[in-house]
Parts: structure tokens; C-alpha cells; sequence
């Protein structure tokens, strides 16, 4: 039987590479995916306090995590793709300006 | 012990996919291997009893979201990324306070945990009983959220169209 602070670990350790990545990740698509992972530890939190307080209550809430993070990610890549399409790059360094 | 070795087996599969996310320098790379991540978070939802969310975990996110990414990654081209380095200041202080930050919860965490435990299955954790409180407890938030989706749809289809092509179909329109 594994404690609920394992999860918590493990959940903490997704969270800091996220984190991590973006941070030190140079390309655009990267520090979506790393925010995409920062997601994923913050859902296997919600499961396992779910599983230790027997409330279904923080699945649910995984489920809106969820679609909350589809959204984001269909939006972030129309956005990615609005970005190369006039800068001709992926590099955040060279993405200083808002307007072209 | 079955689960703590399916915890431990899974959970390293996780962070060694979080890792390399992070060394790997080309984002194909990278998106491959937050598949992995994400499969085994599938496994560790179905240690905890959670057997829906497991599920939607593959279907949703190495699914469709990966597919999503990884289709922009090969329409855009993305090549690998570029090396900078990092100021010092940011070594000297970031290193140290990390440090601090991770010991302290981990501390918090071992010191004020309790020890209650699951059996596979043993957790109300049926599709049945979530869709009860979905429709429910939550159904206005899930209502609110159908609207979330719409609006991002018709968001991304704004943000991906060329600029042309809405011109063009204003004239004609």
C-alpha cells in the first residue's frame, strides 16, 4: 500500500519540471508541453487527496482540469502557429514584441 | 506491496520521461516522451481507484492533446533549439533556494502525513457514481464549461486563419 505522500512527492517532483522547463526551455512548443506537465502533477494531486479523503469531488475536478487544458492547449498552438507565421520563428528570445 | 512496486515501477517511468522532456532538445523528441509521462499518470490514477479519470487521461491528453502537438510540431517544422547560458546570479541564488523549498516539503509531507490506503477498486471511483455528481453537485460548472469550449474553438479558428483568407472571404461575404 503506497501513502499519500508518495503521490504528493511525485506529484511535487512533475510540478518542479515543469516548472524547470519552462524556464530554461528556449522553443516556444517546449514551454507548452512543460506547462502541459506542471497540468499533470497539479491532476495526480487532486486523485490521490480524492483517494484520501473519499471524495469523488477532486476527480471531478480533474475532469474540468482537463477540458480546461484542451482548450488551452487548441488556443496556445493557434497562437504558436499566428507567431511563426509572422516572425518565420519558434525562439521565445526573438519573440520581444507584441505588435510585428 | 503489489502497489508499492507498481507505484515505484510507474512513478520512475514518470519522472525519467519528465527529465528527459527537459534534456531533449528537439520538441518532437520532448512530446514523445511527455506521452510517456502521461500513460504512466494513467497507471498511477488507477492505483488510486480512479478508474474514469485514467481513462480520460489517455484518451484525452495522450491523445488528442499530443496529437494536437505533435501535428504542430511537424506543420511548423521545428528544428532544434538553441543553447544560451545563464546569468550567474540566478546559479547562486536559484540552486540554493530550490534546494530549501524542495527539503521543506518534503518535510511537511513525511511529517503530517496520514497513512490511509486504497485497494484497487475499493474507492467509489465508478464512472456511475462520478456522472451522479457531475450532473448534480457540478452541472452548472459543466455547462459553463461547454461554453469554455465553444469559445476556444472559434478562438483557434480565429487565431489559425491567414490573414488573406479573411480578407478574401469579406469581400466575397
Amino acid at each position: 500500500m503506497v501513502p499519500l505522500s508518495y503521490y504528493l512527492v511525485l506529484s511535487a517532483i512533475l510540478f518542479a519540471c515543469g516548472v524547470t522547463g519552462f524556464l530554461i526551455k528556449r522553443n516556444i512548443i517546449s514551454i507548452f508541453m512543460s506547462i502541459e506537465l506542471m497540468l499533470n502533477g497539479v491532476n495526480l494531486s487532486f486523485v490521490a487527496f480524492a483517494a484520501q479523503w473519499h471524495n469523488l469531488s477532486g476527480q471531478v475536478f480533474v475532469f474540468f482540469v482537463m477540458v480546461v487544458a484542451a482548450a488551452e492547449a487548441a488556443v496556445g498552438l493557434a497562437i504558436i502557429i499566428a507567431v511563426f507565421r509572422t516572425r518565420e520563428t519558434l525562439n521565445i528570445d526573438q519573440v520581444n514584441l507584441l505588435k510585428l | 506491496m503489489l502497489h508499492l512496486v507498481l507505484f515505484s515501477v510507474f512513478g520512475l517511468i514518470c519522472v525519467a520521461g519528465a527529465v528527459n522532456l527537459l534534456v531533449q532538445r528537439h520538441p518532437i523528441n520532448s512530446a514523445l516522451s511527455l506521452v510517456v509521462v502521461m500513460a504512466s499518470l494513467a497507471v498511477e490514477y488507477l492505483l488510486l481507484g480512479a478508474e474514469f479519470v485514467a481513462a480520460v487521461q489517455v484518451i484525452v491528453y495522450a491523445g488528442a492533446i499530443m496529437v494536437l502537438f505533435v501535428f504542430v510540431i511537424m506543420l511548423l517544422n521545428a528544428g532544434e533549439e538553441e543553447h544560451t547560458t545563464g546569468s550567474t546570479v540566478a546559479w547562486l541564488l536559484g540552486i540554493p533556494g530550490l534546494l530549501t523549498g524542495a527539503i521543506f516539503v518534503a518535510w511537511a509531507d513525511l511529517r503530517y502525513s496520514g497513512g490511509t490506503q486504497v485497494a484497487i477498486g475499493a474507492l467509489p471511483g465508478h464512472p456511475k457514481d462520478l456522472a451522479q455528481l457531475l450532473f448534480h453537485e457540478f452541472l452548472l460548472p459543466f455547462e459553463v464549461t461547454s461554453i469554455l469550449v465553444l469559445i476556444a474553438i472559434m478562438g483557434a479558428v480565429v487565431l489559425a486563419a491567414r490573414p488573406e483568407a479573411v480578407q478574401e472571404s469579406k469581400r466575397e461575404g
